[in-house]
């Protein structure tokens, strides 16, 4: 299964959890599947408009999703989903 | 081209591990004492980057903050100590510089960037540090030294996690915006109180960023061009990330939309204009 991997701030949603492995296809896909399982991870990466936030990034491997196609991203079994949210000591969002 | 000027006795001595070292030698140490670096904060991650600056004979150190000392600094701070709690920053700053390095031409500037003052204080410089890690200064340096086509190291922290990156977006290499476009708005802005620095992080964070500073200007190796490295701590790991041109950077993208320097808002309910908001990492 495809896995998030989760950066310090966020893992108080993911009950301390580093990595999250989810069954998905597609990155929209396994975002839905990582917030159904705890809640609350696809108000932090998604807009109003289900599009990634500006100030979020998610990388498929090395690679920024938002460079290539985006939440249409395929995804497999050995692929690991970052979540890259810009921080500033002492600030953090989202 | 760097002078070609000769050492004192005492500069062979202090600068020995230096110029037996190939990638540096003669030349290069001649380079770096006729370098110019703006560091922006002498906080967390701008004392290891200062002080390694320093110690490595950087020419000029210019740093940039307005702030005081305060005791909650000196948990990671080392710039500051016990002794300095309540004077200005740049001062303090200042006074440790000059006494690890009497060659380094220090120049503290106590005074709060924004759109009026960051390419004025900017201009004189080769690279531009970023240590300052909150999101307003973030972009207008971000924005600033692309306008001025110049090199901008950047550090950031939180908890137990740090990232590097050096950007060089007027030669069409990216920036800061090409990762994220916008700051978050302050708004949204969950709790500031679930943040925390461990102390040791800009140490790591802030020592990487001299070492790439002082990479880029002796064009030693690989630079951090293009790449983007993430410290956790919390597994101590290191990982990397591709960060190439966005095309649809609203700064240095194709059809640009930031065509000028932007105060924003700043963060955790303190107004952006706020001394005490200035250079806090």
């Amino acid at each position: 299964m495809p896995q998030f991997r989760i950066p310090g701030p966020l893992r108080r949603l993911s009950d301390g959890q580093i990595t999250v492995a989810v069954e998905a296809s597609d990155l929209e896909s396994a975002i839905e599947a990582l917030d159904a399982r705890y809640p609350g991870f696809r108000d932090r990466l998604l807009d109003d408009k289900g599009e990634l936030r500006q100030f979020v990034n998610v990388y498929l491997n090395d690679e920024d999703v938002r460079l290539g196609p985006g939440l249409k991203a395929k995804v497999t079994e050995k692929d690991e989903i970052s979540i890259v949210p810009a921080v500033a000591g002492g600030a953090f969002q989202p | 081209m760097a002078p070609a000027r000769s050492f004192t006795p005492d500069q062979v001595s202090r600068y020995a591990r230096h110029l037996i070292l190939p990638e540096v030698g003669g030349a290069g140490q001649r380079k770096l004492l006729s370098s110019s670096v703006l560091l922006l904060g002498a906080g967390g991650l701008g004392s290891p980057a200062a002080m390694y600056l320093a110690a490595a004979g950087v020419g000029k150190i210019g740093i940039v903050d307005f702030d005081t000392v305060d005791a909650s600094n000196l948990q990671r701070q080392l710039l500051h100590g016990t002794k300095d709690i309540g004077r200005l920053k740049v001062e303090s700053a200042a006074e440790t510089l000059r006494n690890l390095n009497p060659d380094v031409d220090v120049v503290p500037i106590s005074e709060h960037l924004n759109s009026e003052t960051a390419m004025r204080i900017f201009a004189p410089y080769d690279v531009i540090v970023d240590g300052t890690d909150n999101f307003p200064t973030r972009y207008l340096a971000n924005d600033a030294a692309h306008f001025l086509a110049k090199p901008l190291v950047h550090g950031s922290i939180l908890r137990f996690e740090g990232r590097l990156a050096l950007f060089d977006s007027a030669k069409g290499t990216g920036c800061y915006r090409c990762l994220f476009p916008e700051p978050p708005p302050p708004g949204e802005v969950q709790s500031c109180a679930e943040a925390g620095v461990f102390g040791v992080l800009p140490g790591i964070i802030g020592s990487m960023m001299a070492f790439e500073t002082i990479k880029y200007l002796l064009n030693i190796g690989r630079s951090m061009i293009g790449r983007y490295l993430l410290f956790e701590g919390e597994d101590m790991t290191f990982r990397e990330l591709k960060l190439p041109h966005n095309k649809a950077c609203p700064l240095c993208g194709e059809h640009p939309t930031v065509t000028g320097l932007i105060d924003y808002e700043a963060w955790c309910g303190t107004p952006a204009m706020e001394p005490s908001q200035a250079q806090a990492s």
